[in-house]
């Protein structure tokens, strides 16, 4: 009992951001080594890419609370990944119209 | 301790969804629990006090990234076909090294990061500075990322027409 008021009664530690990003970050691993279509090993990515937008966030509001570097970064982060995923469907839509398929086993076949 | 219950929350929300969005047999919902992954993230970044990420988070993922991702799941899949996986020893394999990759940097985080729960105010950041740091040239201000990223994201809509028109 003790144990859970004192862990509801101070301040968020950044442990615990941090963690939170790290079991998003290797979900994200476990489905793109596990999935087969390109859409879900692109849903991983952007997991990925969310956690580490988290850790630049905390850290910035944590360590240095005055500047604004981690912000500005997750900032072109989100931009940047944006574009990426843009690229990407717009790559899978082709890929989709030469084989009728998405997975990644068939992209093989690109080459013939 | 309104802001920890609500952190925790959020916490539970992201770690279930995450789980469930990389675990879940059929595309679509996939792609939906990738969503609250997304809205918790927000969510996180308003409780750390940046009101302009999290209006940028739910702008550029929630609307702009999930709307494509959503367009693109119903221009390639067949209705009602389960996601195809990997073989079972292959996620086996996979799970185990994420298990392994998590254990690891766990035991950095816990061992090595210093137990920093004290919130100091942070400088309140209006719009006007916002412009003024992201239009300039001095020390932290950032022109050249800013004005980088405009030109990517007209090579990004070029490049996104050409590879995706019909021949």
């Amino acid at each position: 009992m003790e144990f859970l008021t004192s862990f509801f009664s101070g301040p968020v530690p950044v442990e615990a951001y941090l963690a939170v990003s790290l079991i998003m970050f290797f979900a994200g691993v476990y489905g793109f080594l596990t999935r087969k279509s390109m859409l879900m090993i692109l849903v991983s990515i952007e997991l990925m890419l969310n956690a580490a937008d988290i850790n630049f966030v905390a850290f910035n509001r944590y360590l240095y609370p005055g500047q604004f570097e981690g912000f500005y970064f997750t900032l072109f982060t989100i931009a940047i990944a944006a574009c990426e995923t843009a690229v990407a469907i717009a790559i899978i839509i082709n890929i989709y119209r030469n084989l009728t398929s998405v997975e990644v086993g068939n992209l093989d076949q690109m080459k013939e | 301790m309104a802001q920890q219950i609500i952190f925790y929350v959020l916490a539970v929300i992201i770690t279930v969804f995450s789980i469930l969005a990389v675990t879940s047999k059929q595309i679509i919902r996939s792609a939906t629990y990738l969503l609250f992954v997304l809205l918790g993230t927000a969510g996180l970044y308003l409780l750390l006090g940046y009101n302009y990420l999290f209006a940028v988070q739910i702008a550029v993922y929630a609307g702009g990234i999930m709307v494509l991702f959503i367009f693109a799941i119903l221009l390639t899949n067949k209705p009602g076909e389960n996601v195809k996986t990997e073989l079972p020893i292959r996620r086996i394999v996979a799970g185990l090294t994420s298990l392994a990759g998590l254990a690891f940097c766990g035991h950095i985080i816990y061992w090595n990061v210093k137990k920093i729960s004290v919130l100091t105010e942070m400088a309140d950041i209006t719009p006007q500075q916002l412009g003024r740091m992201m239009m300039g040239t001095d020390k932290y201000q950032y022109l050249l990322p800013f004005e980088m990223i405009s030109i990517l994201l007209l090579a990004c809509i070029v490049g996104a027409i050409m590879v995706a028109r019909k021949r």
